[in-house]
């Protein structure tokens, strides 16, 4: 093996924690390696020399200022409870909202301007048929009423035009 | 039979306000040595540990034992020594170059003060420093890893699931740092240790 392949494993072995396979391949390498088995010496030592850096301990008031830290904390109360109700209270009742909005939404929009818009179109209707029908000039109502252009202005509705008089008619004849 | 750390926090969860109680008088000084060592000043480290317990204590409701008790917290601990230290670096860095005060910060090198000689004390004093500059100079991430190898004596498994890696990364990773403190500490390691004294704060059992 070469000193690569047992870096890794080198620190388990120097603190003793390999595995059997680990420590036998660490071995089986340092037995020809002059190199690594200097470097596990070296690392032995470090090892010794982290033990040496003195331990602290807390100080005096520690335990005490956690211990307020965790007396001030929000105890949970009875309508704690509540909480969790609540959340699942407000999610149903957006995605409820939410869903009739999305069902409404097109009729609303399709069916919403017509009740505004018919009685404007019909009103058009009659004042150009009032218009037309007034027309002094005009000596056949039938052809006035049927011409295309007309027709083509007023497509939604039309009129139910009177039914010209025969006589008047034939009057203006 | 004493409790488990996972059984008393269970406790803690159900409202036993004592077992809280506990968990701190267990935990309290290897979370101090812990994240000092990882931010190099005590106070910052008090304040980063009191932290840790009240956010053990905030989540106690939706604590499920998933995970060792320790591997919970010493995460929420490296998390927040992570945090600090990058909030931190540069002010840390002016620190770190003009000696820093916090070097003083051993209170069992008084105690000990009536046994040694004064020139023995520096000598220790001057190799402490040393060893706390050596581990300093780490990357933060494999400073961690140091710490919660030799001084907390977690296993491989539990180290990578507080550090959220794999073994084999976090094996390559704790290679890289003795390595370097191998080169860092190499005028110290040929001497022998002017006393013998373990400065171990391993983890309670």
């Amino acid at each position: 093996m070469k000193c690569e392949d047992v870096e890794k494993g080198l620190i388990a072995f120097v603190d003793e924690r390999a595995t059997a396979a680990e420590r036998r391949d660490v071995e089986s390498h340092l037995a020809g390696c002059a190199v690594c088995r200097a470097r596990v010496q070296e690392l032995r030592g470090v090892s010794n020399l982290l033990g040496e850096l003195p331990a602290i301990e807390p100080s005096f008031g520690f335990d005490a200022r956690v211990r307020q830290r965790v007396a001030a904390e929000p105890q949970p109360g009875w309508f704690a409870w509540l909480v969790p109700q609540a959340r699942l209270a407000l999610s149903a009742a957006m995605l409820v909202a939410l869903t009739v909005w999305m069902v409404k939404w097109p009729a609303n929009r399709t069916v919403g301007p017509a009740p505004a818009a018919a009685p404007a179109a019909a009103a058009s209707s009659d004042q150009d048929f009032e218009a037309v029908k007034d027309l002094g000039v005009l000596e056949n109502y039938d052809v006035v009423t049927n011409m295309d252009a007309l027709s083509q202005l007023v497509p939604a509705k039309r009129p139910q035009a009177p039914k010209p008089d025969a006589n008047q008619t034939e009057s203006n004849d | 039979m004493a409790r488990t750390d996972v059984q008393l926090m269970l406790d803690v969860k159900a409202g036993d306000e004592a077992s809280f109680d506990f968990l701190l008088q267990k935990y309290r000084s290897p979370l101090v040595n812990f994240l000092n060592r990882m931010v190099r000043d005590q106070a910052t480290a008090e304040d980063l540990a009191q932290e840790v317990f009240l956010r053990v204590y905030r989540a106690r409701k939706q604590y499920t034992p998933s995970a060792k008790f320790t591997t919970w917290l010493f995460r929420i601990a490296t998390n927040l020594a992570l945090n600090s230290v990058r909030d931190n670096r540069h002010n840390r860095m002016g620190v770190s170059i003009d000696g820093g005060a916090d070097g003083d910060d051993s209170p069992p090198l008084e105690l000990k003060a009536r046994e040694m000689r004064i020139d023995e004390r520096m000598i220790e004093r001057d190799r402490v420093e040393i060893i706390r500059r050596a581990i300093w100079s780490l990357p933060e991430k494999q400073r961690a890893a140091v710490l919660l190898h030799k001084y907390e004596e977690m296993d491989y498994g539990e180290i990578a699931g507080i550090l959220d890696c794999s073994e084999g990364a976090l094996k390559s990773m704790l290679f890289r740092a003795y390595e370097t403190l191998r080169v860092e500490l190499a005028p110290l390691v040929t001497q022998a240790a002017p006393i013998s004294r373990s400065g171990r704060e391993g983890r309670p059992s």
